[in-house]
This record gives C-alpha cells, sequence and structure tokens, in this order.
C-alpha cells in the first residue's frame, strides 16, 4: 500500500497522520511535498505520527531526514511519535534515533513542543 | 527445522522501479519457504529490494537496454540471492559510513549498510559490465539482527 496521510492541528503542533509504505517511488515523494508545503505555510511544529506505517526503507529513511532538515532550516521542530517496532528498530540500527525526537504517545508529543 | 527441498530459480528483469517490487516479493515468498520468522523475512525482503534499487537507480540508471538479474538459491543451509545489474560498477568500500556522526543527516547512503546489518554475508563482484551482489542468510540464523 502506498504511503496516505491527513493533516489535524492539536493545540499549535501540525500532526501528519501516516499510513503505508514510505519507499522509494511510493510514499518518499508523498512525504516531501507535504513537509515543504507545510514549512511553506510557516508550520513550525510538526508531529509525524508513524502509527500507520508499517515499512520504510532506505529512501524512506531518507525522506525522514529531509523533512527534519527542513523542517529545522526553517527554524521550526519536527518528532516523530508512535512508532512501529520495525520502524524503531530501523531508527536504532542507522543511529536515526539519535537525531530524531521520537516522543511515546501524542499528548506527551503536543506537549513536548515549546 | 522441517527439511525444505532446494530451490533455485532466475528473474531477468527491466530496469523499471516494478521489477524492484518483483524482487522483493520473490525475497520474501522464498525467505517464508524457508521456515524464516515473519519479521526476518521481512528484513530479508527489504534488503532484497534495496539491492535492486541500486541495480535499477544506480547500476542501470533506468537503461531500458540494460537488464537486472536476480537470482535466488535456497538451500539447506542458506537462502542465497544475487543481485546483478549491467551498470558502470562501484567500489563498495569506498560508501561512507552512514554511522558516522558528519553522515548522519544525509539523504543517501544507507541501503549497503542495511545489508550488512540485516544479513549474514554480503559480498560484491565486479562483472564486466556491471556488479553483482550476493546476500545470505544462514537459515540457523533465526534472531532478528536489528
Amino acid at each position: 500500500m502506498s504511503m496516505k496521510f491527513k493533516t489535524r492541528e492539536v493545540d499549535g503542533v501540525t500532526i501528519l497522520d501516516m499510513s503505508g509504505r514510505i519507499t522509494l517511488g511510493e510514499g518518499s515523494g508523498t512525504l516531501r511535498d507535504a513537509v515543504r508545503d507545510l514549512v511553506s505555510k510557516g508550520s513550525k511544529k510538526i508531529l509525524l505520527n508513524l502509527e500507520g506505517v508499517d515499512y520504510i526503507d532506505s529512501s524512506g529513511l531518507g525522506e525522514l531526514v529531509a523533512a527534519y532538515t527542513a523542517v529545522k532550516n526553517s527554524g521550526g521542530d519536527l518528532k516523530l511519535v508512535n512508532l512501529t517496532r520495525k520502524v524503531s528498530d530501523l531508527l536504532v540500527i542507522t543511529k536515526l534515533a539519535t537525531v530524531f525526537d521520537v516522543q511515546e504517545d501524542e499528548a506527551s508529543a503536543v506537549g513536548s513542543f515549546a | 527445522m522441517a527439511k525444505v527441498a532446494t530451490h533455485r530459480f532466475t528473474l531477468v528483469l527491466d530496469s523499471v522501479l516494478p521489477s524492484v517490487e518483483r524482487v522483493e516479493g520473490a525475497a520474501e515468498t522464498l525467505a517464508r519457504q524457508a521456515g524464516f520468522a515473519d519479521e526476518i523475512s521481512l528484513q530479508i525482503s527489504m534488503v532484497c529490494r534495496e539491492a535492486a534499487v541500486n541495480a535499477v537507480l544506480h547500476g542501470n540508471r533506468y537503461d531500458s537496454q540494460k537488464h537486472v538479474t536476480a537470482s535466488f538459491e535456497l538451500t539447506g543451509q542458506a537462502l542465497i540471492v544475487r543481485v546483478g545489474d549491467e551498470g558502470e560498477g562501484f567500489d563498495a568500500g569506498k560508501t561512507p559510513n552512514p554511522l558516522a556522526p558528519e553522515n548522519l543527516l544525509r539523504t543517501t547512503g544507507r541501503g549497503i549498510f542495511l545489508m550488512r546489518a540485516l544479513m549474514d554475508e554480503v559480498h560484491f563482484r565486479q562483472l564486466s559490465p556491471g556488479t553483482e551482489i550476493t546476500l545470505i542468510k544462514n537459515r540457523h540464523s533465526q534472531e532478528s539482527k536489528a
């Protein structure tokens, strides 16, 4: 299943509820476009809810990094929440877990944005 | 472990993204057939996908005149997948370490690392022309490496 997402706002935080696969040719471009769009509209607090993302490859990891960098460069912050074990494992073995702020649940994630 | 007959087959594929899905799907099917746990089967299919992506994009560069050859072999000891392209070849030893602090924010360069992290053996062989990646997962290594 290719990646899909819905956007919503909670207490000033823009949450992207993502589902499907973030892989080359399926979801990576979608994620890139979505985050660029949010940044261009001035969103500074972005939370990627990966609860529905069951598969990610190295291209998808690269897109997460690109999204993170784009938001940081605009003066904002991007965090992750609700990672599946598979995605979490990938972030650990690639050391991206040391780059991303990974939150346990949505409430604490929203509250963690300054 | 139940005895599984040896299987061997080869796919010759065009240099297009759907070929990546073919390799990924075949790898997952064979991994499950070999009796690997779900999690490991998905790891195997993912790294085979990475190898196929490398072959289509970086090796053959979507050249319609070039093909990707994916060979699958299941023996009593291991699942062996070989993915070859017809590109210019590359030196795997020169790929930057994606775990180095200065590389953590790179958007590319993690595919070969994931192959090495999740498989038991990864070998590169220069063809003329092209590169062949051999991915081996031993059937006794049932624990996830992630």
